[in-house]
């Protein structure tokens, strides 16, 4: 036995039925380090994190806490021995205040059994305090960010006095901004001599944040490494079990035909004063925070969402789309942000996902021909190898790789002019996005015009031709392929001097 | 999981229908099979046509019902529809002496706009389908007992009557013609058509729906005025069957073409479902029904027995993934 570890789980394995999600699995935490969990959707991260957590009891294999051997059959084991976890969904209760939320089933009680609001919300304030946070703990959780609500969600794990946090995914809709103070915050939690385990896809994070980082494939266990030992294609190649050496594709092949021009589009209070044009087979990225205004620009120029002024020329007409159908009709095509709730119906087949948009071309004397369809499905299916068990599978069972190419592939089939893409990557694992990337490239070599929303700057930088760089609804910066880098992006993001 | 071998044609497709329908289908049988047992009635071809004329004015309904959950909305006014049309219609041509054609032309575009509204309203003001559905619920058969002042009035039109209680052939009494050519236009129509598949879209995932350049609203509207439609048309011919426009009528029915929808599978949060479930569920609670009759069970233990029997299988239908999972680990044991 070692006091150095706080947490190990030895030979851990659990099956579902015939699929083996976790094969033997060791992993080791050192009291106040930050141990990032490191593997491509369903290589076992989570359902190894369930098992620390009580939701799944393994078949085989031990888990010991301060060198104690605990049993873990139920939500609340894992808490009595000071696990919590900060799932990637928030699963605070809207309409109760953030003293609320963190009290919840264990209100502190005045001696007539009433909730005593005055001690629970003081205590609620030292805790926010303490962890440098600036919320007034008597607001509705449904009207903080969603950044304000993961922090609740982190003071509420921590009300339980933990020895081990884990955190799943929890920058994955936070700015850059936001994660750097949860990044404090953690540093905060360390000193505290809380240690944790911190699951996400993001590269450049690992580096600034962990000190080990443990990888997993396939259910099986890789291997544990120094982060300060190793870099980048290391990792990605124990991910993915080979080396990925074209991570990004491009080739530049910008036209001088300007496809789609904007200008001056104004939404007072939302957006104003964008103008900007796109070429055939350019890439054109738009930057910024998370709520600068960007998803809102395409949504509007898209026929989705209003603006009070501006043009829009399409191949140099002067065009006003009603409505998205209106939109589609005249070649746009916008993928969107957020595809669980805005791209897919997830409990229908992956068939019908694929071809909700383009039903008019599969028709046949009114009717939608079966034939036509299955043709249709079957070559999107090959064309972005989306990795299904059928066509007619639903979509919620697909990774979420897949789920994102199925979103891809419903406005490829639209054959469109000018393709948005509004976050093409986000919560898609490392081999995916490559995949994505190289399909994205495919589409500006054959001359699609391409605007590309995205947070991760490493993607527009290595995937971009232009980029405008938006600040609260204005375009502040922008930049070509020669001048873009992280430092001047970020420069325009925040508006700094 | 991960292979790449995506070819389900259409022979497959009958298939999968089955497969999705395997708990409720395994239900029918077993109830099949014990009333054969229990009465030598049950089985007979009389039996059979008398128990698809029972359930044709429920299905009536529930295939409205069906794109309507499928929407993932809800209507409750459809009975009070039934009970309006009849009564109008037959009040229409016994006292106001109009044109039998013209009458039921009224009736149905009456009962039509019923259901328009609560489109309108629905997708207009997005009140949720149960608050504006229950209201017109009670304005509709408010404006049943209003024009008949709560009697029921005969008709002793033979054209009229012949509408419900005639026969094709000598043998296929008209509602199961009705019923049999109704189920087939609309699964063409949920299953072929742009707008079927927009139904099933916007119940769904609505903002998806919207994203994609789904008309949203329209689909809506047009949903709800189906479902009117379909109502105002099974309350003509309910009035023609009973002889007589009875405001009383319909009653209840909402819930039978629900219960139909819910044990054909149907989800109540919308964006699945089939016509062919539906149908298999209304023809289990009518030979449940019919089932009790031949027995000779009363009809106040009726309702009784038939709630619990409408339980039970949905509580089977429920865990069937559990037994197919079962019976799969079986096999490869």
């Amino acid at each position: 036995m070692n006091d150095r570890y706080v947490l190990e789980m030895k030979g851990i394995s659990k099956s579902f039925g015939a699929t083996q999600a976790l094969d033997n699995i060791n992993f080791q935490l050192k009291k106040g380090e930050v141990h990032a969990l490191l593997g491509e959707n369903g290589a076992g991260k989570s359902t190894l994190i369930k098992v620390l957590g009580g939701v799944h009891r393994p078949d085989k294999g031990e888990i010991y806490i301060e060198d104690k051997n605990v049993v873990m059959n139920e939500i609340e084991d894992a808490q009595k021995a000071g696990v919590g976890i900060i799932h990637q969904e928030i699963v605070l209760v809207p309409y109760l205040s953030v003293t609320e939320n963190i009290f919840l089933g264990r209100e502190i009680l005045t001696p007539l059994h009433t909730r005593d609001m005055k001690k629970m919300n003081s205590k609620a304030k030292e805790m926010t305090e303490r962890l440098g946070l600036d919320i007034d703990v008597t607001t509705k959780v449904g009207t903080l960010s969603i950044a304000q609500q993961q922090l609740v969600e982190i003071v509420k794990a921590i009300s339980f006095d933990i020895k081990i946090l884990v955190m799943d995914e929890p920058t994955s809709s936070l700015s850059d901004e936001e994660v750097h103070k949860l990044f404090e915050i953690m540093e905060k939690l360390k000193a505290d001599g809380v240690s944790i385990i911190y699951i996400s896809h993001r590269m450049e994070e690992l580096f600034a944040v962990t000190n080990r980082v443990t990888i997993m494939r396939d259910g099986t266990y890789v291997g544990t490494v120094e982060t300060q030992e190793t870099n980048t294609d290391e990792l990605v190649g124990m991910m993915v079990g080979r080396s990925l050496t074209n991570y990004y594709t491009r080739d530049y092949n910008m036209s001088n035909t300007e496809v789609l021009r904007v200008e001056n589009l104004t939404q007072k209070g939302v957006f104003e004063d964008i103008s900007f044009s796109v070429r055939e087979g350019e890439i054109l990225g738009f930057s910024g925070l998370v709520g600068a205004g960007r998803s809102e620009i395409m949504q509007a120029i898209f026929g989705n969402e209003k603006y009070s002024s501006g043009t829009i020329f399409l191949n140099g007409k002067e065009l006003k789309f009603k409505n998205s159908m209106d939109a589609i009709k005249n070649g746009l095509a916008l993928v969107p942000e957020d595809r669980k709730k805005q791209g897919l119906t997830l409990i229908n087949t992956v068939a019908f996902n694929l071809s909700l948009v383009s039903l008019d071309a599969l028709k046949k004397g009114g009717l939608i021909n079966n034939g036509k369809k299955d043709r249709m499905v079957d070559k999107y299916v090959k064309d972005l190898n989306i990795k299904t068990a059928s066509v007619e599978s639903p979509v919620s069972s697909l990774s979420g790789g897949n789920q994102q190419k199925i979103v891809l592939g419903r406005w490829l089939a639209t054959n469109p002019q000018v393709l948005i893409l509004d976050e093409p990557t986000r919560g898609v694992d490392v081999g995916a996005k490559a995949e994505i990337y190289s399909i994205i490239n495919d589409l500006a070599k054959e001359g699609m015009a391409i605007i590309m929303v995205s947070s991760e700057l490493p993607e527009i930088i290595n995937m971009c031709d232009n980029v405008c760089v938006v600040k609260d609804g204005r375009i502040t910066g922008r930049l070509t392929k020669e001048e873009m880098n992280q430092e001047k992006i970020m420069h325009y993001a925040t508006g700094g001097q | 999981m991960s292979s790449n071998k995506v070819n389900i044609k259409s022979n497959s497709r009958t298939v999968a229908l089955v497969k999705s329908n395997m708990g409720i289908l395994l239900v029918m049988l077993l109830i099949g099979v014990v009333l054969t047992f229990l009465t030598p009635n049950f089985l007979t071809s009389s039996n059979i046509i008398s128990v698809l004329r029972q359930i044709s004015n429920n299905i009536f309904l529930a295939i409205g019902m069906t794109l309507v959950i499928i929407l993932g909305g809800i209507d409750l006014s459809v009975g009070s529809i039934v009970a309006m049309s009849g009564t109008l219609t037959v009040g229409f041509i016994v006292t106001n002496h109009i044109p039998i054609g013209l009458a039921i032309i009224i009736g149905l575009l009456l009962g039509t706009l019923v259901g328009l509204f609560n489109g309108v309203i629905i997708s207009v003001f997005k009140v949720p389908a149960f608050i504006v559905t229950l209201a017109t619920m009670n304005i509709a058969k408010g404006v049943a007992y209003i024009y008949s002042g709560g009697r029921s009035t005969r008709i002793t039109s033979e054209v009229y009557s012949m509408l419900g209680t005639g026969y094709l052939f000598g043998i296929i009494p008209l509602p199961v013609v009705y019923m049999i050519a109704l189920i087939i236009i609309f699964s063409i129509i949920l299953n072929k058509t742009k707008f079927g598949t927009y139904v099933y879209a916007v119940g769904g995932n609505r903002e998806s729906a919207r994203l994609s350049g789904v008309p949203i609203k329209k689909v809506e509207m047009l949903v709800f005025t189906i479902s009117g439609f379909l109502a105002a048309f099974a309350g003509i011919i309910l009035s023609s069957r009973m002889y007589s426009g009875q405001p009383k009528a319909g009653d209840g029915y909402e819930m039978d073409a629900i219960a139909a929808c819910v044990l054909g599978g149907i989800s109540m949060s919308g964006g699945t479902g089939s016509l062919s479930g539906t149908v298999i569920g209304a023809i289990v609670i009518g030979i449940i029904s019919n089932g009790l009759n031949l027995i000779g069970v009363s009809s106040f233990w009726q309702l009784l027995v038939k709630g619990l029997i409408i339980l039970i299988a949905i509580i089977i239908d429920s865990q069937k993934a559990r037994i197919s999972d079962t019976f799969a680990k079986r096999k490869k044991n």
